[in-house]
């Protein structure tokens, strides 16, 4: 990058947040996804609305690729700077502006950490649903861009549910508000929904107005036992149609148990097709009748075995196998991949059994767990980056994975969002008409293709 | 290849199990203040990478990068595949070491340090002279310089270097009068050279249970400051001295009142001689029978109890990295504080969390060791307790530091200094008694 622009940077945001040493570039050419990797020119770390609007507009007239980034925890690939140029560090962003009791509402910059929110609304009685799994780490800005979920999505949805309204600074460096606190809002295009998931690809958001929601007052968890994956799946089906949303539904498949088992002890039976992990939340009178009706419905389905934790302590140790199963699939080998192609929940045995062919036919190891009660599913392909043969294999069974989710009703991605990882899927999904629609909506608004550009929607 | 190289292509796989999760990130205090990706496990591990890759040099900026690291392992606990990003980074640090050499000021510190005569000789007149550049803070043990001094920073509170060493206050052999046991005292150079209180208190509370005690007097410095530089091979000789010392000395048990000085004999000696067999069982049998201080008095010895008396304090604890982490020993430190009639323990937020010290970190990188310390002092503060007692002399200074900084007045101890003064209040009553 010349030098008079690097100036530029640094007379806009401050010498030391201009990074410019190979050492740092090196640090920022990487993400959570593995296999994507480049350096980018300069890490910008500003501090606050008015510098991000002027960096974008010194980037849009020199058109110089920008970068937006948070924590950099995401499974996609959105946020590796492909083409080079500046990689905008968000973490600087990291007030909570406002709780607003009254409105059930909080404000809050883009650099929040997601557990960081949530422990401040704790006090008031309330929480922000989505909590992906690095939500310890994760910033409530990248959630946002990416739309992540977590394990609550089933009764609580992904993050485009929860965001009421964005500041937004596009591509020219023009600053944008969307929406606000109404919870009845339906006026105009819906803006906000429209950069919540945007992957950084449409603008640099800069303030974020969520939705909060009581805590809920009980929680009760289970575990089930399968022999059968069909009868799992049935269950799912089952609480469903029985109206009961529990807060979350995880299944581990066969290969998960074992690993699972393997690493951790927790007693389940390797053998098992698959453990169905239920926890119903709210009212404790509902909780009690809706945790009993379960049980009902498992036994319906024949279930070989059912725990329900009587305490804090049970339901720890059920959740702790859910917990290990990244930590002891990602043990097996050195490179992980997790992916998250989701189906209606109706289709979650035929998916899982989808994998499992794949997996046998290209001779790779992937376990699947995940979030059956809305079908999203985290198959977990485990491997060595290092070995190509090996690598070509995986990227074989990944295209049957995808392609399987599709033909299924399903969609490319339930909470990571797509980025680069999933690009080459995306006229599968959407269509040509579809593409066509969303590139026209990323040139309508970033014209030069300086925000992160070749993501989301490939070139344009 | 060259042997740089060398050493980081010799830990490529478990490099590359680093799954690039992030969530190092939650735990790392470096990262906390200074929010860039260098700063924390998964950048040093990727820098690392692109050494191997051919996509970097180990460089003064490789250098400079492997060094922002306090070693205090919470990445290594919390990350998800198992990655000893700790060890791993010492390992970026060796080979900065063997590409670079190893940084002036502190080749010339290690130099001294190497010659065990005249580091003694060095440290008794820094104890003798200090008076006249260090002035006493009143109050407490801790002094800050008249003048600047190279490589200090004028605001910092130390302590001051002792008029004479624990190790000279003391004949080598200390007997009782029916001994339980033998036990030789590692004494380490901050607790002979600087907080010889602690190694009173140490001697003191083992007299009272009737153990025999050895300070063996050639004992050299642990190695650990030396070995997390990423000079190996000098910390190598420490340990192989130190080794060759306390087997001779044929004691039951060894204690150290110090956690990096216990992870030394207890983990990173029978490591480090991994190619050396006969050394390495030496270490081992050493290592077996090592223990931290309130590990022994807790574990082994189950110190005596019915001659303690009342110590009126409010007590709050900070736990250092290496015993939390390295030893892994934090219920014996509280079970001391417990058995003390007269304290109110009240746990601080976060205890485990790094106070900022790591060893000369602290001296290389003041600020950055400052603002992580302000964190502790302010849940030091948040407990209303009088008093933090902790079990590693350098966390010592650098809570006392922070505190005077920080304006606040809470004293600040080794847990064996509260239970010294327990059994000393003891004696008290037992003169009281008719």
């Amino acid at each position: 990058m010349e030098s008079c622009l690097l100036n530029e940077l640094r007379r806009i945001v401050g010498t030391a947040y201009v990074l410019t040493d190979k050492e740092d570039l090196l640090c920022y050419a990487y993400d959570a996804t593995p296999g994507f990797s480049h350096m980018p020119d300069a890490v910008v770390s500003p501090a606050n609305t008015n510098e991000v609007s002027q960096v974008l507009a010194l980037a849009n007239t020199e058109k110089i690729p920008v970068y937006p980034r948070g924590s950099g925890t995401n499974l996609s690939a959105g946020t590796v700077p492909t083409k080079g140029g500046i990689v905008l560090q968000m973490t600087r962003f990291d007030k909570i502006l406002e709780i607003d009791e009254a409105n059930l509402v909080a404000t809050a910059e883009p650099g929040v950490i997601v557990a960081a929110l949530n422990k401040a609304v704790e006090q008031f009685g309330l929480i922000y649903p989505p909590d992906p799994g690095t939500v310890a780490t994760a910033t409530l800005g990248g959630t946002v861009a990416e739309n992540a979920g977590g394990l609550r999505g089933l009764k609580y949805g992904v993050s485009k549910h929860y965001v009421m309204g964005l500041e937004v600074v596009l591509a020219d460096g023009s600053i944008l508000q969307t929406s606000g606190k109404n919870v009845k809002d339906v006026a105009g295009y819906d803006l906000t929904k429209l950069f919540t998931g945007s992957e950084g690809t449409l603008g640099v958001i800069t303030k974020i107005i969520v939705k909060l929601v009581p805590a809920p007052e009980a929680k009760k968890s289970m575990m089930a036992i399968f022999s059968n994956l069909d009868n799992a799946g049935n269950s799912i089906a089952a609480i469903i149609a029985g109206k009961i949303i529990p807060a979350t539904l995880e299944i581990l498949d066969n290969a998960t148990i074992r690993t699972v088992e393997d690493y951790a002890k927790v007693g389940l039976p390797t053998e098992a097709e698959a453990v169905l992990l239920i926890e119903v939340d709210g009212i404790p009178e509902v909780v009690e009748k809706e945790a009993a009706k379960v049980v009902e419905v498992l036994k319906a389905n024949h279930a070989d075995q059912i725990q329900v934790a009587k305490d804090a302590a049970e339901r720890d140790k059920i959740w702790a196998a859910r917990r290990a199963a990244l930590p002891a699939l990602a043990k097996l080998r050195p490179t992980t991949f997790t992916e998250d192609a989701t189906v209606p929940r109706s289709k979650v045995p035929e998916m899982i059994r989808a994998v499992n062919q794949a997996a046998a036919k290209h001779k790779v190891t992937i376990g699947t767990f995940g979030h059956a009660g809305d079908g999203n599913l985290h198959p977990t392909i485990v491997c060595d980056l290092r070995d190509k043969e090996e690598m070509e294999r995986v990227y074989k069974a990944m295209d049957e994975i995808f392609t399987t989710a599709i033909r299924l009703g399903g969609t490319l991605s339930g909470e990571h969002g797509i980025g680069l990882g999933k690009l080459k899927y995306m006229e599968d999904q959407f269509g040509e008409v579809g593409m066509k629609t969303m590139r026209a909506i990323k040139k309508a608004l970033d014209p030069n293709c300086i925000l992160n550009p070749g993501k989301l929607v490939g070139e344009c | 290849m060259k042997e740089d190289k060398k050493l980081l292509t010799d830990i490529e796989d478990a490099l590359a199990n680093c799954m690039k999760c992030g969530n190092c990130m939650e735990v790392c205090p470096i990262y906390k203040e200074i929010q860039t990706e260098a700063a924390v496990a998964r950048g040093k591990l990727s820098l690392m990478e692109a050494v191997i890759n051919g996509n970097a040099e180990i460089s003064a900026g490789f250098d400079q990068r492997m060094a922002m690291c306090v070693s205090c392992k919470a990445c290594a606990v919390k990350c998800p595949c198992g990655v000893k990003a700790d060890e791993l980074i010492l390992r970026g640090r060796q080979a900065a070491v063997k590409a670079r050499g190893l940084n002036p000021i502190k080749k010339q510190v290690f130099a001294l340090l190497a010659n065990r005569t005249l580091f003694d000789f060095a440290l008794r007149m820094a104890g003798l002279f200090g008076p006249l550049q260090m002035k006493k803070l009143p109050g407490r043990m801790a002094v800050v310089a008249r003048f600047p001094m190279p490589g200090l920073d004028r605001r910092r509170v130390l302590a001051p270097f002792a008029a004479t060493p624990l190790r000279s206050q003391f004949p080598e052999h200390i007997n009782a009068a029916k001994p339980r046991m033998k036990v030789a005292f590692f004494t380490g150079c901050t607790i002979n050279y600087v907080y010889t209180d602690i190694g009173q208190a140490v001697i003191n509370v083992l007299k009272a249970n009737n153990v025999a005690i050895t300070i063996p007097a050639k004992q050299h410095c642990c190695g650990t400051p030396v070995y997390m530089s990423g000079d190996v091979e000098l910390a190598k000789v420490f340990a192989k001295h130190n080794v060759e010392t306390f087997e001779r000395v044929n004691a039951d048990y060894i204690v150290a009142a110090c956690g990096s000085c216990a992870e030394a004999f207890k983990i990173e000696y029978p490591e480090l001689f991994h190619d050396e067999p006969d050394l390495q069982r030496q270490a081992r049998n050493l290592a077996a029978k090592t223990y931290e201080i309130s590990e022994f008095l807790v574990d082994v010895l189950r110190f005596r109890q019915d001659t303690l008396g009342p110590v009126p304090a409010t007590v709050t604890m900070h736990d250092p990295c290496h015993m939390a982490r390295g030893i892994e020993v934090t219920a014996q430190p509280r079970a001391i504080v417990a058995a003390i009639p007269g304290v109110k323990f009240v746990e601080m937020k976060e205890p485990a969390r790094c106070c900022g010290a790591g060893g000369s970190f602290s001296l290389a990188h003041y600020d950055v060791s400052r603002k992580i310390n302000d964190r502790k002092i302010a849940d030091i503060a948040s407990t209303a307790a009088d008093t933090v007692v902790t079990s590693c002399g350098s966390c010592r200074m650098h809570i006392v530091d922070g505190l005077v900084q920080n304006g606040r007045n809470q004293e600040c101890l080794h847990v064996v200094q509260l239970l010294d003064k327990a059994y000393e209040a003891g004696k008290c009553l037992q003169f009281k008694q008719p």
